[in-house]
């Protein structure tokens, strides 16, 4: 075990390296300049060039790529153009917002997807299975930021019961972080209860079906025991597979809606550096989300030994 | 007993629910919370000439002279200045109790270090210190500016309201290379920089400064007295409008300095909110020409483009309501000193036949004109796809490239042919409060390579900026003004377009905002917080 795990670890070094060309790349090949934007729209050439060089924007493409990449060898991931910041400071300025952002969102897709999926798949055919299944393709079908405006009209404006937008930090009262922090959650939550019920009733269908399964009925087990105990738990690989599906998803939506819930995340981090090209803190935040993910996926790997014995590494 | 144990666990649990929930002490402040139109991501005010910046230093510096509403110059840091008879001294004495905000008195070395760092940037500056002689510091609060010839330039200069802005900073801070930001933020001005809670991307925080001495007598634009009635202004980024104005509504902001036109129906509708339109001069929209490459190379093509325009039709594509633009044909914005229609008889008034007959003249070959057209700021997105419009409507064939703004921004710094990356004219708005002179007007710089990108390269153009620059007599100032106006018509560099404003939406609480060019926070009274 532990020397898969070490595999998996250094088999992520050539899986960043490329990821880190691939960012770089796409960003020199993107139209824009970062000092024509920083000089702003009084500015004359010799300001954009001054800037330029300033910045070390006029070397060739290679060289400018061997000096970040050593100094990401060392730890250092450059500093913000825009900021003067280093980089990995303004990642942990921004990063709580996310993580909070994303753990709420993570347990409130799984804890009502799950026993929804296995409700559906326990009650086929019926109208608590269309109704979850139809919340589902909508779930799926509606855009983030619908959900997000449509959520604050109501909740927000219309019954005034919560914050249009804004994070409060934790440290600065759990109250407001956690009333901040409940239309954003619903509105990333929806996509990922929708693809988690799906799968999640899918998977149980097909467990329900099983023979251990109709002996455990057969012992006179009450079907809670027989859902929870017998068809969830063996069910529960491909669950596990789509929550890690869904983290990957989470990263692309925390985008968006931190940009309609005015969060200083690490997604406007994101979208704020992009549209600046702000190309050290798109560069360390591409590289950041792609070790978040492949973290993911070697712990959505180990998890499954432990859900099923039969599987070993 | 158990009962007992249960409800005092209630009891403390509601306690703490309830201080948790309850308002800290410090922020019963008063705290004006306003959503500006960019976040602040740079701190140096003569570095760049992005708005934000010099609205940020308009709440943390101050500046020896400002422009009041008439367009008059008035002195602010400075008590007295005199003028020598041979027009070549210029003495000036700082008011008594100037500090920074680390309780050091503002000196006279501190503001001529800072006059230096400006002029080497700002292109009004560098006019005007061609003129300079030397800079003499006669004692800590005066000095002296020795010209080697008369010019009218040096309080317009230094008075000047909009980027850059001659902000005074302390001579440490004013010593660093131009080129080079500086982050440290110690100002005199009437607000202080709170650097441990500036988080870019969500907010920038300033107090009001409790050292700060106001001028005597009603603020007017930037001139007057500065004085700060609220305790803390919070600038939060919340860069999606509809959320913005979400939160007005609700009571979450109090202030949004640029909603777009298309939500301000919703604003209207809303009983605590008011549009205030604090900025009377208003922004203008711009056509600009590149005129190293054909066809524009050839100033009679590109004079068919001021017969094919005119303004209206981009106003109503872009801002709509009549209520918030106004034709204007005077290149130097309606409404001010230099304010002309000379030479526009005829022009702007989409007289399509005059143009297609010049461009016959010009024996333009039908080459596309490679218009830049940014897509991603609402208040410029619709003027490229009207001037296509009326551009082939006078003739011309148009290759209408759409792209970010950001990316304009880096194309049209390129000289390189227009089907090599490069380009033929793009669309912009312009801050009137930027182009009141033809010094201070960036697009009227005809001077070649050392021009704005476009770089237009005429002589008769750059003699009547000179002449400008040497003049001191209002009447003679118009005059050359005037026949600048009347060059441009023959030799375009630009097509102006109109002018156009954006209320300012603040909550009913919220008053004593002051109409001027530039967003200020003196003077802004908030009832409750």
């Amino acid at each position: 075990m532990y020397g898969y795990i070490a595999r998996r670890l250094l088999s992520t070094i050539p899986v960043m390296g490329v990821v880190a060309i691939v960012v770089f790349s796409l960003l020199r090949l993107t139209t824009g300049d970062p000092a024509a934007i920083i000089a702003g729209d009084s500015a004359t050439s010799q300001d954009v060039a001054d800037i330029r060089t300033k910045l070390g924007l006029d070397r060739p493409i290679v060289q400018q790529f061997a000096i970040w990449i050593a100094s990401v060898l060392r730890g250092d991931l450059g500093e913000s153009f825009f900021f003067k910041k280093k980089v990995t400071a303004l990642i942990a300025e921004r990063i709580e917002p996310t993580l909070a952002l994303a753990t709420c969102t993570i347990i409130l897709a799984v804890s009502l997807a799950v026993p929804l999926g296995v409700l559906a798949a326990w009650r086929r055919g019926t109208w608590i299975d269309r109704t979850v299944m139809g919340f589902s393709v909508l779930g799926f079908s509606v855009p983030v930021f619908v959900i997000g405006y449509a959520l604050i009209y109501v909740f927000a404006i219309y019954l005034s019961w919560l914050p249009v937008q804004g994070y409060q930090r934790l440290r600065d009262g759990f109250a407001g972080f956690i009333e901040r922090l409940i239309l954003p959650s619903i509105t990333l939550a929806v996509i990922l209860m929708a693809l988690i019920a799906r799968i999640t009733r899918a998977s149980v269908l097909e467990v329900l079906n099983a023979d251990h399964v109709r002996t455990a009925r057969a012992k006179g087990l009450n079907e809670l025991a027989v859902l929870g105990r017998h068809a969830l738990r063996n069910a529960a690989v491909p669950i596990v597979t789509v929550i890690g599906i869904a983290v990957a998803l989470l990263i692309g939506g925390v985008v968006v809606t931190e940009s309609v819930y005015a969060i200083p995340g690490l997604g406007r981090l994101t979208v704020d550096a992009v549209l600046a090209r702000d190309y050290p803190t798109v560069q360390a935040v591409i590289l950041l989300f792609s070790a978040v993910y492949v973290v993911i996926n070697l712990l959505v790997d180990l998890t499954y030994t432990l859900l099923d014995p039969r599987i070993r590494y | 007993m158990k009962l007992t144990r249960a409800l005092t666990v209630a009891g403390a649990l509601t306690l703490a629910g309830v201080l948790a929930l309850a308002p800290d002490a410090a922020l019963a402040q008063t705290t004006l919370r306003v959503v500006m139109h960019s976040d602040l991501k740079i701190l140096d005010p003569i570095w760049t000439t992005a708005y934000i910046v010099r609205n940020h230093g308009y709440m943390i510096y101050d500046t020896l002279f400002a422009m009041d509403a008439k367009g008059d110059i008035h002195p602010q840091m400075v008590d007295k200045h005199e003028v020598s008879a041979d027009k070549l001294t210029y003495t000036m004495s700082l008011r008594d109790g100037l500090l920074w905000h680390d309780g050091q008195p503002v000196t006279a070395e501190d503001c001529v270090a800072s006059i230096k760092r400006w002029a080497a940037k700002d292109s009004m500056g560098q006019k005007m210190v061609a003129f300079v002689k030397e800079f003499q510091v006669v004692n800590p609060k005066s000095f002296k500016i020795v010209l080697k010839e008369p010019t009218g330039l040096v309080l317009p200069a230094l008075g000047k309201p909009s980027s850059n802005v001659p902000f005074m900073m302390p001579k440490r801070v004013a010593e660093t290379d131009p080129n080079t930001q500086i982050s440290d933020t110690i100002g005199s001005g009437p607000f202080i920089f709170k650097k441990d809670e500036w988080k870019p991307g969500d907010k920038v925080v300033y107090v009001r400064n409790p050292n700060y001495k106001p001028r005597a007598g009603a603020p007017s634009w930037m001139a007057g007295g500065k004085v700060v009635k609220v305790d803390r202004v919070e600038w939060r980024a919340i860069p999606d409008h509809q959320t913005a104005i979400n939160a007005l509504l609700a009571g979450e902001i109090d202030y949004i300095e640029a909603p777009p036109h298309d939500l301000l129906p919703v604003l209207k509708k809303d009983p605590n909110v008011r549009l205030v339109r604090l900025n009377q001069l208003g922004g203008q929209y711009t056509f600009r020409f590149n005129t190293l490459h054909k066809p524009f190379d050839n100033a009679k093509v590109r004079q068919a483009v001021w017969y094919a325009f005119n303004q209206e039709d981009f106003l109503k594509a872009v801002v709509g309501d009549p209520q918030y633009y106004t034709l204007c044909k005077a290149m130097f914005v309606c409404g001010t000193p230099l304010e002309s229609t000379k030479g526009m008889e005829g022009l702007l008034e989409s007289n399509f036949e005059k143009s297609k007959a010049l461009l016959r003249e010009a024996g333009y070959d039908g080459t596309p004109i490679v218009l830049l057209h940014s897509t991603d700021l609402v208040v410029l997105a619709n003027l490229a796809p009207v001037a296509k419009n009326l551009l082939e409507k006078g003739g011309f064939k148009v290759d209408m490239q759409s792209m970010d703004w950001q990316t304009l921004v880096a194309r049209r710094a390129k000289k390189d042919p227009p089907d090599k990356g490069g380009w033929h004219a793009f669309l912009t708005s312009w801050t009137a409060a930027d182009i009141l002179t033809p010094v201070m007007a960036g697009f009227f710089n005809a001077g070649c390579d050392k021009a704005m990108f476009g770089w237009p390269c005429d002589k008769e153009i750059e003699s009547l900026r000179d002449q400008y620059a040497r003049e001191t007599n209002p009447a003679k100032l118009k005059a050359i003004a005037e026949a600048l106006q009347v060059r441009v018509t023959q030799y375009p560099t630009h097509i102006h377009l109109g002018q156009w404003y954006v209320p300012q939406a603040v909550r009913k609480n919220v008053t004593g905002m002051i109409e001027a060019p530039v967003t200020v926070f003196w003077n802004v009274e908030k009832k409750g917080n």
